[in-house]
């Protein structure tokens, strides 16, 4: 679409975190038996690609200020998550274990709350051969 | 992004990605063609003894969470069942051997199509998980992809 002046800009933030697969109603060693190794205390480091989307301001020429959207991610995914456990540091994760996919999820909602509409998708990347793609969605064709 | 992708009560879609490796040898020439015109079409890659790659697969998976493990299909499932249908079928191996290129060639492509037909098929037989994507490095300059657009 020629008249479409949308452009989509991605911020990258690294983290480290630890965590364990865990389930309310399981001892130790039912949560060992169900999620294997993933059910002690580990770790990863993760990388987020966060992507927003818009129509650059005519005066600036900026879809988002990079030092807000830096300022975003420090105060809602670094301060929370970096170096800090999953389970016992956060309240997301006590009915449901920190599955890439969850943990992917829970950053989804904590961003489209501070960045609105801007949001259009992200990538949680856990080491270097996994990663959850989460697309907003709010504007793609089912 | 693939608009096919689980879509979730607050109209967020995702998907999971995995990515594996594999060596394995192949030599691009099909009975169909003489030697002269494999060598054309193919041209080093119709080299008779072979030649080999060290391939990078990446196996993109969608669908609901189970409401239990939280996850699309657990890695550590995914891991296993990708092992045991590709990664031990393929590694290691002479492509043009293996029943899956009987009477295709093994380019890329119709690796990227066998091993999505195949993860297809049990993925589907498997739970609610849906394969969206392959996508295999041949080498770090060609990447093909099959399955949903991103």
């Amino acid at each position: 679409m020629a008249d479409d002046r949308r452009v989509r800009l991605t911020r990258a933030i690294d983290f480290c975190s630890s965590l364990r697969y865990a389930l309310p109603d399981l001892s130790e060693e039912e949560s060992r038996a169900l999620f294997g190794p993933a059910a002690r205390q580990h770790g990863h480091n993760y990388r987020l690609e966060v992507t927003v989307q818009g129509v650059p301001d005519p005066a600036t020429g900026m879809v988002i200020d990079l030092k807000e959207l830096k300022e975003v991610l420090e105060r809602e995914i670094v301060a929370r998550f970096d170096h800090r456990d999953l389970n016992r540091d956060t309240p997301w994760f006590e009915k449901q274990p920190p599955t890439p996919e969850r943990f992917a999820l829970v950053i989804h909602g904590l961003l489209r709350e501070a960045l609105g509409d801007l949001l259009h998708g992200l990538r949680l990347r856990q080491g270097d051969d996994l990663w959850v793609d989460v697309t907003s969605g709010a504007e793609t064709a089912p | 992004m693939g608009g096919r992708h689980e879509r979730r009560g607050d109209g967020a879609l995702i998907a999971l990605t995995r990515r594996y490796r594999f060596p394995a040898a192949h030599v691009l020439r099909s009975e169909r063609f003489s030697d002269a015109e494999n060598r054309r079409i193919y041209g080093r890659c119709a080299h008779p003894s072979g030649h080999g790659h060290d391939y990078g697969l990446e196996v993109t998976v969608t669908g609901p969470l189970d409401p239990r493990t939280g996850a699309i299909v657990p890695v550590a499932e995914l891991d296993e069942l990708v092992r045991e249908r590709v990664l031990e079928r393929l590694g290691h191996r002479l492509l043009n051997e293996d029943p899956w290129f009987a009477s295709a060639v093994p380019t890329a492509e119709n690796i990227a199509l066998a091993v999505r037909r195949e993860l297809g098929a049990a993925l589907a037989a498997r739970g609610a998980a849906r394969l969206a994507r392959i996508r295999l490095e041949e080498t770090r300059r060609n990447a093909f992809e099959c399955g949903d657009e991103t």
